[in-house]
């Protein structure tokens, strides 16, 4: 790839580390954990906990209204906590993940950049947080521990929330997951400020403790559930805010929830690289480099998933390796724009494990959702007759009654197929 | 004994079954969304008649009854599941339901995989559409089907939602289209909506039972259900009722005291907390000061005349009103008009002629001028002197009140046109694109929809202390909103001004892209029918902070600025329709269809007394009869010219099929090289047209994906309608690399849209698909790559016969590409000489395609322009700094062509960007050109298109941006 050049944008340099850093809140545990870990190397940073009405009119007010919905919501909150008067724009920053790739949410910070100088606060940095090595800034580096440190926030992450998800519905004692959730994400946060919790083989040693710490939490498991698998754009699909509450809907219908977690999309990502390379063609060195990286994450995630199951009895979702091998019967790993192949894969898994109710969520118009979410349903239907997908578009139009009544429509199928046991066609091939 | 309640969006129903499943009870009516007070008063009904149901369970269902149900803690059953209820009870054997609701389209499959459907919370298509569209045929939906009973064509509509179709159905009833025609034209836009959106590669077939409101009440929607799905359906005794029922026979059975249940329901406040904004006004005082300060901003009206003085007119022929307005030589108002559009501007003006004629017989016409959508037909039907575009009428209106002005905004009943004045000329122009109405006919909409008139309606929300925050969506989103905001207690006042606001909003954010108002203007005029609701201009001035002028015309400004105009240019005489000839007038329309050439255009031929006639429909001269001599060089035809030469041929080795859609448009010369080389025959589907389109549409899983994908459907089934064997259309995530930007790729629906024919149309297993994912950006991996895929389905390819076909196919790509630059530069050479303007029309490959394209390459020819290309003009210019990612080899040519015509300092050369509806890509790409243009003081002009265009529309655009450039 040839140089890039883009036109000028404010740096965040050295000088700027008294600055507060704000960023959007896509996952609660995942993001608490990660700006704890910011503040370790000095950056002061904060989640955006702003929400209704005003963020959606900066949003439509600032970028064109037929881009995606994530974009206008990330913008929408951070120009709007901008407004509140709240943070000097002199000493504030800004940070956006960019995951790179075809899809136009590579375009966010740019678009972001447009809409701070619109509305008047040009001077104030943006910083990326990529994958892809887009863009640097000389004043946020990050370093060999910082990453390290980074990754095992997503891997606490996904195992809080895969637990917190199962257990929550159940317990006996109303707030005892979140409760426990907070415990640990304090927790993890004090060890890793005294440099500890973060090395492969403190995360192995973490990681079963918190699993034996839920499966303590006292549940009535009397109480029939619907399970129901939550898939989609990956902004829209973890976002309160974006979904309209989706989960906290979800569970007030009775439904159990399981979101498949980040590090799944960790692995897509390093992943398309290695693909890219075996079909196109590409640098060996390129290839080997990338190969190591897919083993190392191969070994992080099986630490992760035997600690799932190390007590209790956790549903635990199939290794990543697992999911591409059965996608690869309906979709090619070429297809790697957006969360790509990697969604039509997490809609089998989550049928295969027994989460065949499943809510599709995404931005109105979202490009690679027209191949990988609403273009796969017909297939996934064939496959499993007994699926039950419901497609839903966000946007800032879109009701809440609207999505509720349609969400109501598959959860009314899954009752009735509830009836199913698993030993159907259908269910009977569990990993 | 059971009741069955279904709250629907627009309607109540309500049945009662005894304990044998005999219907005792049953009612259907419009709730106008007072649904505790209907809903009571139904139960109230019911125990009344029959006291046996006092005690009773019920079960709620629908979408409007999910609140309170909800809030009551009664049973409630989703709609689509009660259906599936009572259907699978009532009527066993049946194979698929198609149920039209109020705003929902429903879709059950009971064979062959139980499968329900229901249309996204984008879709038209609906009762709520079908009404939209009879009000503006100005009948109810009953007349409409009596008069779809004797049509003679079918129009196409586009069906996706009701604001595009309204855009369609406008033009047709202008070029004078026969209303029985544009009915029945109505109903066959539901039933390829629903398929399109709902069948999603399932077919349709079998025992169908139609359901629903709609289909039970308009016998002629049924027809074209049966003839677009080719079965014969039947409409169930009681298919009002369905949901209801289903509702009942799902019924746990708690008994509930209905005298109870009816108290609470009416005494329901729902959970009620809503947005509120800014009240518009804080008191009279303040009203009557903005009233006061706007009553300053007029022109005398009424005037009389001398006998024998000389008078102006000026027509609007605009698409939902027709204005007139007749001035003296000092440009005051001698009489005027604003009509409301009812479908036939010919005779509106033919009253307004006479009776003009018949109360002023003393004036004498020096001069007249007609604009708006009708101008053409008008001005042939009264031989009017002058006709211009709707621009320039209100730009000179404008002038009048501020000669300063540097800012335009029309807000009318079916467009919001903006533009800013620069030099004494028309520089920018916003138009609302088909998709984002909210304009005077929204209003209008709702309140019709509250028994209101337009102004009535208006004036509530002034005063009104918490106007609802509706924010700014389209209408079809808007009902939902509004409906959502009564249930939380919205009064109708509040209600009133948060739509006001809503359509300022819509204009300013979605229209015209401002942040600021500093990014407007500082002499602002506001015109237009909405522009007379005090609350909509308050909600302006308030959304702004500034202070407009509202000429206190607003509403006829266009006839004005007509009259005004005529006024400058009058000759001697006016060869306006005199009194006497008007006695004698008569006007005929005929339907037919042009076969001039394959785009077998509709068209209408109307033809008047004096021996006038005018010819609508068509989008090129052809039918015309009257060959025009000045049109420009046409690229588009060059291109497909060049295309046509890669014609299907038989080989030694096997036929491979190839889509002529998305990429191929530009692939065609490299893989019919390629594979010619390697001996295979091609293949290629036919040319697109709409049949095309509609023979795939049943396998489209996504409904909101751009036209242009969708054809991709039609074209598969094409190939397969051949027999081909063989169908390549790879996957590519990559294009080839040009280096005009940061990366290459392909937008995703370009890079994967294989795999979604793969998945969804079905016939395809019978064949060999090769969908493989392909990289033509590395040439050398690329022969050693395909020859591993080719061998996966052909024996006997060897590596280096892929290796030759693979650099022919390389050099013959490039050739035509350079071909392609060679010619533009040629064009441009010849229309220097010529002094013809030339635009440079924007777009991707594909869009060559006259499906998808209207003809719009053709219609800019016309108007003596020549025609390139960015592709022609993109290689001459090196990467350059993007405020976005340029990361796309298409768009990246976009940009290359904006930054070529932003730095030829030629005022002649101009872009005009052609953007499919739904193309998530060109929401960046739009406002990018904008920036790289503006920078160099040029105008972007942009056009959007879908399945349906709107030629109207595309002419304001080209005649503005031609007038701008001082042609």
């Amino acid at each position: 790839m040839s140089k890039k050049i883009i036109e000028d944008r404010v740096e965040f340099t050295k000088d700027m580390m008294d600055y507060t850093i704000l960023a959007p809140n896509m996952l609660e545990i995942h993001f608490n954990l990660l700006i704890n870990i910011f503040g370790q190397y000095g950056y002061k940073t904060e989640l955006l906990k702003n929400d209704g009405r005003t963020v959606i009119d900066e949003g439509l007010k600032y970028v064109h209204n037929d881009t995606c919905y994530p974009a206008l919501l990330v913008i929408g909150q951070l120009i709007d906590a901008l407004n509140t008067g709240k943070y000097n724009p002199d000493k504030t920053a800004l940070l956006i993940t960019q995951s790179g790739g075809g899809c136009r949410a590579s375009n966010y910070i740019h678009l972001l950049r447009k809409a701070l100088k619109k509305a008047g606060y040009p001077q104030v940095p943006v910083i990326s947080l990529n994958l892809s090595g887009l863009e640097k800034n000389s004043g946020f580096k990050i370093r060999l521990s910082m990453a390290l440190k980074m990754l095992s926030a997503v891997i606490y992450g996904d195992l809080i929330m895969l637990l917190k998800n199962q257990v929550e519905p159940y317990e006996v004692n109303k707030g005892d997951a979140e409760r426990l959730t907070q415990k640990w994400i304090e927790d993890l946060s004090a060890e890793m400020q005294k440099g500890k919790g973060y090395s492969f083989f403190e995360i192995k040693k973490n990681l079963p403790k918190i699993t034996e710490s839920f499966s303590k939490i006292p549940l009535d498991k009397s109480i029939s559930k619907t399970k129901v698998g939550v898939v989609g754009e990956i902004y829209v699909k973890y976002s309160p805010l974006a979904n309209n509450h989706l989960e906290e809907f979800l569970f007030g219908q009775d439904c159990e929830v399981m979101v498949p977690g980040l590090l799944g999309f960790i692995n897509f990502k390093v992943d398309n690289r290695l693909e890219d390379i075996k079909l196109y063609g590409g640098n060996p060195f390129k290839k080997i480099a990338m190969r190591i990286a897919m083993w190392y994450l191969s070994k992080v995630e099986k630490n992760l998933l035997d600690a799932a199951s190390a007590y209790g009895d956790f549903n635990v979702p199939a290794p990543y390796a697992h999911i591409k091998e059965i996608c690869t019967k309906i979709i090619g790993p070429g297809c790697k724009m957006g969360e790509g192949w990697l969604l039509t894969a997490e809609m089998m898994e989550l049928i295969e494990s027994g989460y065949g109710n499943i809510v599709c969520a995404q931005p109105f118009g979202c490009l690679p959702n027209h191949i990988v979410g609403k273009g796969m349903i017909r297939k996934l239907k064939e496959m499993y007759p007994q699926s039950n997908i419901v497609p839903i578009d966000y946007d800032p139009g879109a009701t809440k009654v609207n999505q509720e009544n349609r969400i109501k429509l598959m959860l009314a199928i899954a009752k009735e197929n509830s009836g199913c046991t698993g030993d159907c066609s259908c269910c009977s091939n569990h990993h | 004994m059971r009741i069955g309640m279904d709250v629907g969006s627009t309607t109540l129903k309500c049945v009662a079954i005894d304990d044998n499943n005999n219907i005792v009870y049953k009612a259907y009516e419009r709730h106008y969304s007072k649904i505790a007070e209907k809903s009571a008063a139904m139960l109230s009904e019911i125990i009344t008649k029959h006291p046996q149901f006092e005690k009773s369970s019920l079960t709620v269902s629908g979408s409007a009854g999910m609140g309170f149900a909800t809030a009551l803690g009664l049973e409630f059953v989703q709609e689509v599941y009660a259906t599936r209820v009572s259907v699978s009870r009532l009527l066993p054997g049946t194979d698929a339901v198609i149920e039209l609701g109020g705003e929902d389209a429903k879709i059950l499959f009971f064979t062959g995989g139980v499968e329900v459907r229901m249309n996204g919370s984008c879709a038209g298509g609906t009762g709520a559409f079908i009404d939209q569209m009879a009000s503006l045929l100005g009948v109810d939906p009953t007349q409409m089907n009596t008069l779809a009973e004797s049509h003679e064509k079918i129009y196409s509509i586009a069906s996706r939602c009701g604001v595009f179709a309204k855009s369609d159905i406008q033009p047709l009833l202008n070029q004078g289209a026969r209303k029985n025609d544009i009915a029945a034209s109505i109903f066959t836009a539901v039933v390829n909506q629903t398929v399109a959106g709902l069948s999603q590669g399932r077919k349709i077939e079998g025992n169908v039972v139609y359901l629903g409101g709609p289909l039970y009440f308009l016998s002629e929607l049924r027809k074209a259900f049966d003839k677009g799905l080719g079965v014969t359906g039947t409409c169930p005794e009681n298919g009002l009722y369905f949901v209801a029922l289903g509702a009942a026979y799902s019924s746990e059975g708690t008994v509930l005291d209905m005298k109870e249940v009816k108290e609470k329901i009416a005494n329901a406040k729902e959970s009620g907390e809503y947005l509120g904004a800014t009240p518009l006004f804080a008191d009279e005082k303040e009203y009557k000061e903005f009233a006061v300060r706007h009553a300053k901003n007029t022109v005398a009206t009424d005037v009389k005349i001398q006998k024998g003085e000389e008078v102006y007119i000026g027509i609007d022929a605009g698409s939902t009103t027709v204005k007139a307005a007749v001035i003296n030589k000092n440009g005051e108002i001698v009489t005027s008009r604003y009509m409301p559009n009812s479908g036939d501007p010919v005779s509106l003006i033919k009253n307004f002629l006479v009776e003009f004629y018949e109360e002023f017989p003393d004036a004498v016409v020096a001069s007249s001028a007609v604009t708006g959508y009708g101008e053409d037909i008008i001005k042939n039907a009264f031989a009017v002197d002058f006709g211009l575009v709707e621009t320039v009428a209100h730009f000179t209106a404008a002038k009048k009140f501020k000669p300063d002005v540097d800012f335009i905004i029309d807000i009318g009943g079916q467009d919001i046109k903006c533009f800013k004045i620069r030099n004494n000329a028309i520089d920018n122009i916003f138009l609302n694109e088909a998709c984002s109405s909210g304009c005077g006919s929204f209003l209008q909409t709702f309140a019709a929809a509250w028994g209101y008139g337009i102004e009535q309606f208006s004036k509530l929300g002034l005063f009104a202390d918490r106007p609802v925050d509706l924010g700014s969506r389209c209408t079809v989103f808007m009902n939902s909103s509004v409906k959502q905001a009564q249930k939380d207690g919205a009064t109708i006042e509040n209600i009133s001004a948060g739509l006001s606001i809503s359509v300022v909003k819509n204009a300013l954010y979605k229209v015209i892209r401002a942040s600021s108002a500093d990014e407007l203007g500082k002499n602002i005029v506001v015109q237009g029918g909405t522009f007379l609701n005090d609350a909509v201009l308050r909600a302006f001035e308030q959304e702004i902070g500034r202070d407009v002028v509202r000429p206190a015309i607003s509403g006829i400004m266009g006839a004005y600025g007509a009259a005004l105009y005529s006024m400058e240019r009058a000759t001697s005489k006016s060869t306006l329709i005199s009194a006497k000839e008007l006695e004698s007038f008569e006007h005929k329309v005929k339907a037919v269809t042009c076969g001039k050439c394959s785009n077998n255009c509709r068209l209408t031929v109307n033809t008047f007394s004096s021996g006038r006639s005018f010819i609508g429909g068509n989008r090129c001269s052809k039918p015309l009869a009257k060959a025009n001599t000045n049109a420009g060089d046409n690229m588009f035809d060059y291109k497909r010219e060049l295309l046509s030469k890669y014609a299907p041929v038989k080989g030694k080795r096997p036929t491979i099929g190839l889509p002529m859609g998305l990429n191929m448009f530009e692939l065609l010369p490299f893989w019919h090289t390629f594979f010619t080389q390697l001996g295979f025959g091609i293949a290629l589907s036919e040319k697109s047209t709409r049949e095309l389109y509609v023979s795939g549409q049943h396998t489209i899983p996504s409904d909101t994906v751009c036209y242009p994908a969708k054809l991709l459907h039609g074209h598969i089934e094409s190939l397969l309608a051949q027999k081909v064997e063989n169908i390549f259309y790879p996957c590519m995530t990559y294009n080839l690399n040009e280096d005009l930007g940061d990366n290459h790729y392909n937008c995703p629906v370009v890079a994967y849209y294989p795999e979604v024919i793969r998945s969804n149309v079905g016939d395809l297993k019978k064949i060999n698909f090769m969908w493989d994912y392909v990289g033509l950006h590395r040439p050398k991996d690329f022969a050693k790559k395909i020859h591993g895929i080719l061998c996966e389905h052909f024996s006997g390819i060897s590596k280096s016969e892929v290796k030759a076909a693979a650099d022919k196919a390389y050099t013959e790509y490039n050739s035509f590409m350079n071909r392609i630059h060679v010619k533009g530069m040629e064009y441009i050479e010849k229309a220097k000489k010529a002094d013809r303007p030339v635009i440079v029309l924007c777009g991707r490959p594909y869009h060559l395609d006259e499906e998808i394209n209207h003809g719009i390459d053709k219609l800019i020819c016309e108007c003596g322009a020549t025609v390139i290309t960015e592709d022609s003009v993109s290689p001459l210019v090196e990467k350059f700094p993007t405020t976005v990612l340029n990361q796309w080899t298409y768009h990246s040519r976009l940009y290359a062509a904006a930054k070529y015509v932003a730095k030829a300092n030629d005022k002649d050369l101009n872009i005009v960007q052609l953007v499919s509806f739904g193309c998530g890509v060109d929401a960046i790409t739009t406002d990018e050109m904008r920036t790289i243009l503006e920078k160099d003081g040029k105008i972007y002009t942009q056009i959007k298109i879908d399945e349906i265009s709107n030629p109207g529309a595309v002419k304001i655009r080209l005649r503005s941006l031609f007038a701008a450039t001082g042609r």
